[in-house]
């Protein structure tokens, strides 16, 4: 009975905890709440990605009502992954929510901080798990809302404004979304996404469809930050509290790119995209600029949480890079990297969380001299620096394999160049942060810290391990990323 | 099809790009809301015209009825409302917020005092 209401569950159980935080959550109850309905739900997807890998996409009737009528969730290896990379950050990042948002946030406030952050969960779990394009807009609008919220809670009275310009840019993506959805109900009568990889192709050649296509990416684009859209996330990322920093940064843009691969490849369809709408020659340059200019604008940021935001846009355009080449590697690329990613920008903004927590601040010249006083930590950072750059034996490594490898089978020998130049950069910034810590006579104020709390370093470095352990050990991410991306390119949803 | 017969679709076109202007044109937090707000408005227009067929009736089957409306836009389109004003509100709520902190709502004041 629970097991096949899992996929129900999976969404319902935050959904329901988040009103139950806003009443009972006083004190530290908040974060207890917050904290079990986390490792409940990392639980359910655990079970849910061992019933996929077991035995196929499975499928689910809200309410019993059939598909196309009804809403149907519908979870295959690409969805269950990216479930378990959204409730595997959340489950993280509650242990190290209790002292970071004692820190940051006053107190009264802590219980309606959980409520938003189990309402963000929600919307990021729902959009990976439906199978219905206008409960996807629903849900990208739950995790949106409560994100705008979660960020304007930020200390620094930027914070606001930044939460501001992403709420316009994010509203516009969305409502750029929900024109496309309504442009292709037009033409097929359906918002089942299965239904609608069906019915498209006979109507491919209508230019109400191609319209509809460019809106919903435009608008996926601008939430997932793709270069030249991305002028949102610098401050949102830099200025938000240091939980919500390494939440987002580690699960939106992920989800995002997931409803790429979604409208991309199962619902327009591989012949639609790349070889009636040639969408390669519009991400494919994109990307690259993404690459190149994300990292060197980083190189020249002194806020660290920049930096990383900066890197951010980088390596997004690895994604975009792997969704635009297409083929069986550069897609297996893209998903892995979904997966490796989330662990790097998870580890870098938990560890420049502690560094908040101790220092009260991150900027480059506050962690002079830190690798003495915060070793735990900041062995963290260099771990999720390294695996930024790609250094083998890191996560970040295998992610820059495929690319390459793809590249290079394509033809463009260029692109792998690029992709190589691009790590370079990145060395360059990760090596800043490397010389002011270890290199550098601390400051006044650095040179009396201690380490952080214990539950904030255990969060940071189940992360930072999981970057080597996944390094080494490849058949997780690797597999599951193989199977997802042939699924994908094959056209079965 | 004349250049008018769909003229619904045509105020929806000239709604969204009042409201997508004003976004990106205005300089006041509030004045930015209006037109977003005007810009959703729009989409929700287009969501109810698509339903919409000629002499259709309400979608309550009946002998001798029909042919109905497609009620599933409408349906639809109540969800996107009741997103549009969480959106509005929550964007006025960090209105209040930045005047507080900022004392103004007008963009380039509010960048001025952040970087001088």
């Amino acid at each position: 009975m629970i097991a096949a209401n899992l996929p129900a569950l999976q969404v319902v159980l935050p959904l329901a905890g988040a009103p139950i935080c806003a009443i009972l959550g006083r004190r530290w109850y908040g974060w207890l709440i917050a904290t079990a309905l986390c490792w409940a739900t990392f639980a359910i997807s655990v079970l849910l990605y061992v019933q996929v890998a077991e035995n196929g996409p499975i499928s689910y009737m809200l309410g019993n009502w059939m598909a196309p009528w009804g809403i149907e969730y519908r979870l295959d290896r690409i969805g269950a992954l990216v479930l378990i990379i959204v409730s595997g950050i959340a489950a993280v990042s509650a242990p190290f929510a209790f002292h970071s948002v004692h820190a940051e946030i006053p107190e009264d406030q802590h219980r309606y901080f959980y409520t938003a952050f189990l309402l963000a969960m929600t919307g990021l779990l729902g959009m990976a798990i439906t199978g219905d394009v206008f409960n996807l807009f629903v849900f990208l609008e739950i995790s949106s809302l409560s994100s705008y919220a979660l960020i304007s809670l930020g200390r620094d009275r930027k914070a606001l404004f930044a939460s501001f310009q992403y709420l316009i840019l994010g509203t516009i993506g969305a409502t750029f979304i929900v024109i496309g959805i309504g442009l292709i109900y037009m033409m097929t009568g359906t918002l089942n996404m299965a239904d609608l990889a069906v019915r498209l192709p006979a109507v491919a050649g209508n230019r109400v469809v191609d319209a509809g296509f460019v809106f919903i990416l435009v608008g996926v684009a601008i939430k997932l930050a793709v270069f030249p859209l991305h002028l949102w996330l610098p401050n949102a990322y830099a200025y938000a509290p240091s939980v919500v920093s390494a939440f987002l940064a580690a699960t939106a843009t992920k989800v995002a790119a997931y409803m790429m691969f979604r409208f991309v490849f199962t619902v327009f369809g591989v012949e639609f995209s790349f070889d009636q709408m040639q969408l390669s020659w519009l991400l494919v340059p994109l990307a690259l600029i993404a690459a190149v200019t994300g990292s060197l604008v980083a190189i020249f940021q002194d806020d660290l949480k920049r930096l990383l935001a900066y890197s951010s846009v980088a390596q997004i355009g690895y994604i975009v890079l792997g969704i635009g080449l297409a083929t069986q590697d550069s897609v297996t690329a893209a998903v892995v990297h979904l997966f490796n990613h989330a662990l790097m920008k998870g580890a870098l903004f938990m560890a420049l969380g502690a560094v908040m927590l101790r220092v009260g601040s991150v900027d480059i010249n506050a962690i002079r001299g830190l690798g003495a006083r915060m070793p735990l930590t900041m062995a963290a950072i260099v771990i999720g620096g390294l695996s930024l750059i790609g250094v083998p034996a890191t996560v970040g490594f295998i992610t820059k394999w495929y690319l390459v490898i793809a590249a290079l089978e394509t033809g463009w020998w260029e692109i792998a160049v690029i992709v190589l130049f691009s790590s370079l950069l990145a060395i360059i910034y990760v090596w800043r942060i490397v010389e002011a810590a270890y290199f550098s006579e601390p400051s006044e104020t650095g040179a009396t810290v201690t380490e952080a709390p214990w539950p904030m370093v255990a969060s940071t470095w189940v992360l930072a391990a999981a970057c080597l352990y996944f390094g080494l050990d490849t058949r997780l991410p690797v597999g599951a990323a193989t199977e997802a991306a042939r699924a994908l390119l094959g056209g079965t949803p | 099809m004349s250049l008018l017969g769909h003229y619904n679709y045509w105020i929806v076109v000239v709604l969204m790009m009042v409201g997508f202007y004003v976004v990106i044109d205005r300089g006041n937090l509030l004045k930015k809301l209006i037109g977003l707000n005007m810009f959703q408005t729009a989409v929700f227009l287009l969501y109810i015209s698509m339903g919409k067929i000629e002499g259709g009736t309400a979608p309550i089957i009946w002998e001798g009825g029909g042919p109905y409306s497609n009620p599933l836009p409408h349906v639809l389109i109540l969800t996107a409302i009741v997103v549009g004003v969480a959106t509005l509100a929550l964007g006025l709520g960090l209105v209040v917020r930045i005047r507080e902190a900022y004392g103004t709502v007008e963009e380039d004041e509010i960048r001025e005092q952040d970087d001088p």
